[in-house]
């Protein structure tokens, strides 16, 4: 594969593994291990069984025929949002919970910026009978209550990151730190396809799942495995790696990711790691990533806590700099606009993440043969009092 | 020579390493702090660069790094106040810091720059051996910087005696899991570990960090490597100061108990 990780850890210019020594035991047997472990015949039955009776899969492949009417072209979105708990995180919590268990680990630990993450390991954790801590900044714990309250509910003991600026970067900066003084008994679920190798690419090899299901509907439904476009929304990438994923060596298949500009690129309030980034450091790879020229990492900005991340999965920043993959970026009122339409027009209340990825339909210049597959990776219940602040419905 | 060979060959026990924090508590310390350790009698002066993600590092060491950054701090202000460092001072110098920083100043500029100043060595808690021996190596050796590998307790045996293999100073031992801050004292299964290392008859002398931070804890690293270091509650000391030659000299005293 053109696009795969390479035997250190690499995409291209990208990714490695730079974590402290005290974690280099514990990454190190996941290097070792995963794609045996993920490879078992029996690991693999489990995987399947729980996505199919526990996460709801295959999720539908569905034709969105007034989408289609208003941006002329025949679009169709998989439909994530209707996984068990609402987002594609629980393909990736499946796998690992397994693989924790497989490694003999007795507890969980995860970071989460909106709470879809927390909320999916809290969910696996009660699944298999395992202790959870979710770390969650303060500021996000504020604007994301009914998922932190979810996560109560489901077992799992969430902790206000109150370092730095007390958002997702510094809870995954806690939750690095919980795993380096608990190496032995607990397991670190990462969200989204970043931190040191082999997690970006354990987190794509379990998304894939999204790509592997879209050849085969979209076979079903349109005579061919291959649509025009597949686009995704990029908060750390593991949606869009997913939905990716087995159209990365078919060229003819245009990928488009779109991030978060916020409030506009030129205003510096934005989440655009491919626009405003350079090449970095940060949680365990080498990437992409928001800094100021003397390598401080700025905080992002974007209406929606699941990609309001400053950097991007390694995988991304090679596909964005190979030209593999079309990134567009979409701001608050594009996306909150999209988000509004797709209600209006399909009676589906999408993520406003989500929404991002709906808002580049009007920038791609679309024939009407075009088949268009949005990877909508999430519903928008947790961004009911977002859409009620904003208002313009 | 190189300042931290030479002390090691000159010393081989007690030997006292204290850190702290570029800027901090205000960003015209850096040199005061680092000459009031000479005379009070460490032996060693890790200098951290300040990073807004230091994820070693425990709450102490992060709350420094937050408010010296707010003061302006950034490589190019460290690499002016280490401008007349070898004036006045002779005491090896570490900088400690992340990659991402060094990155972005330019691996070769920041090399260059280090021995220009007269830093003797390099702590990069995030900077594993395999991009050491790929990348950094040859530059830090062409700059004459001693590169110093962390182990924990859960670093395997093989493991440490290859790091001893590419190590020409010392090892930092971290005490125990977890990130940087003060313990009051060493509990059996650290101190095993301890006499564990000590046993394994490694080329290179070692120092006991995370942790230490008084003279009970102290002594417990010292009967068992050559010397250990002190960050975070050196650091405390320093929040505090209301005069910092006073108690940067009482701290010494007290850690070393003479
Ligand atoms: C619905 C939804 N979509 C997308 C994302 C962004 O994550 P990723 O880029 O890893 O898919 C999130 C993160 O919280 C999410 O909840």
């Amino acid at each position: 594969m053109k696009y795969a990780v390479d035997e250190n850890g690499y995409y291209g210019n990208f990714g490695g593994s730079y974590i402290p020594e005290m974690l280099y035991p514990n990454v190190e047997e996941l290097r070792v291990r995963y794609l045996d472990i993920i490879n078992e015949s029996s690991f693999q039955k489990e995987f399947e069984y729980l996505l199919k009776q526990y996460v709801g899969r295959p999720t539908p492949l569905y034709f969105a025929p007034r989408l289609s009417e208003k941006y002329k072209s025949k679009i169709y979105l998989k439909r994530e949002d209707l996984c068990h708990t609402g987002a594609h995180k629980v393909n990736n919590t499946i796998g690992q919970i397994l693989l924790a268990k497989e490694l003999g680990k007795q507890k969980i630990i995860a970071e989460t910026g909106a709470g879809q993450h927390g909320v999916a390991t809290a969910t696996v954790c009660a699944l298999m009978g395992m202790e959870c801590i979710v770390y969650m900044g303060e500021v996000d714990i504020e604007r994301q209550r009914p998922n932190v309250e979810r996560m109560k509910l489901l077992g799992a003991k969430v902790v206000p990151a109150t370092s730095g600026s007390k958002t997702l970067k510094d809870a995954t900066n806690e939750a690095m730190r919980h795993w380096i003084s608990h190496p032995e008994d607990t397991h670190y679920i990462i969200g989204s396809v970043v931190g040191p190798h082999p997690y970006p690419d354990m987190v794509t090899q379990f998304q894939s799942v999204i790509s592997e299901e879209i050849m085969k509907q979209l076979e079903e439904q349109e005579d061919t495995q291959n649509p025009d476009y597949v686009i995704a929304c990029v908060g750390g990438g593991s949606n869009a790696a997913g939905a990716f994923y087995h159209y990365l060596n078919n060229e003819e298949v245009k990928l488009v990711a779109v991030e978060a500009s916020g409030k506009g690129n030129a205003t510096g309030q934005s989440a655009a790691t491919t626009v405003l980034g350079k090449p970095g450091v940060l949680h365990g790879s080498k990437t992409l990533l928001m800094q100021t020229d003397d390598g401080q990492v700025v905080e992002p900005y974007s209406i929606s806590a699941g990609l309001d991340y400053p950097g991007i999965g390694p995988i991304h920043a090679h596909l964005f700099e190979t030209g593999r993959v079309h990134f567009e970026s979409a701001t608050d009122q594009e996306a909150m606009e999209a988000g509004v339409e797709l209600s209006r027009l399909e009676g589906i209340i999408p993520a406003i993440e989500t929404a991002h990825a709906l808002a580049a339909l009007a920038k791609l210049n679309l024939k009407k043969s075009d088949v268009v597959v949005i990877n909508l990776s999430g519903r928008g219940d947790k961004d009911l009092d977002t859409y009620i602040k904003w208002g313009e419905y | 020579m190189n300042r931290i060979n030479k002390l090691f060959q000159e010393k081989t026990k007690d030997i006292l390493s204290v850190y702290y924090t570029a800027g901090y508590p205000n960003l015209g310390d850096t040199m005061t702090i680092a000459n009031h350790l000479e005379e009070a009698g460490a032996d060693m002066i890790e200098i951290g660069i300040p990073f807004s993600d230091p994820v070693a590092d425990g709450p102490t060491i992060q709350e420094s790094n937050t408010i010296a950054l707010n003061n302006g701090m950034t490589l190019k202000v460290l690499f002016d106040q280490l401008g007349e460092l070898r004036q006045t001072n002779s005491t090896p110098v570490i900088l400690m810091g992340y990659v991402n920083p060094i990155l972005q100043y330019g691996l070769e500029a920041f090399c260059k720059t280090c021995q220009q100043v007269g830093v003797d060595g390099l702590i990069i808690p995030d900077l594993p051996m395999a991009e050491y021996l790929n990348t950094y190596r040859e530059l830090f050796e062409a700059y004459d910087l001693r590169n110093v590998f962390l182990i924990s307790p859960q670093t395997s045996d093989e493991r440490i005696t290859e790091i001893d293999t590419h190590t020409d100073s010392f090892i930092y031992m971290v005490s125990s899991a977890g990130t940087t801050g003060a313990k009051d004292i060493f509990e059996e299964k650290q101190l095993n570990y301890f006499k564990r290392i000590n046993s394994m008859d490694l080329k290179n002398p070692r120092l006991i960090g995370f942790g230490i931070s008084n003279n009970t804890t102290f002594q417990q690293a010292t009967e068992n490597a050559q010397g250990a270091i002190i960050g975070s509650a050196f650091i405390k000391t320093l929040t505090d100061s209301k005069d910092l030659k006073l108690d940067i000299h009482q701290f010494v005293k007290k850690i070393k108990n003479n």
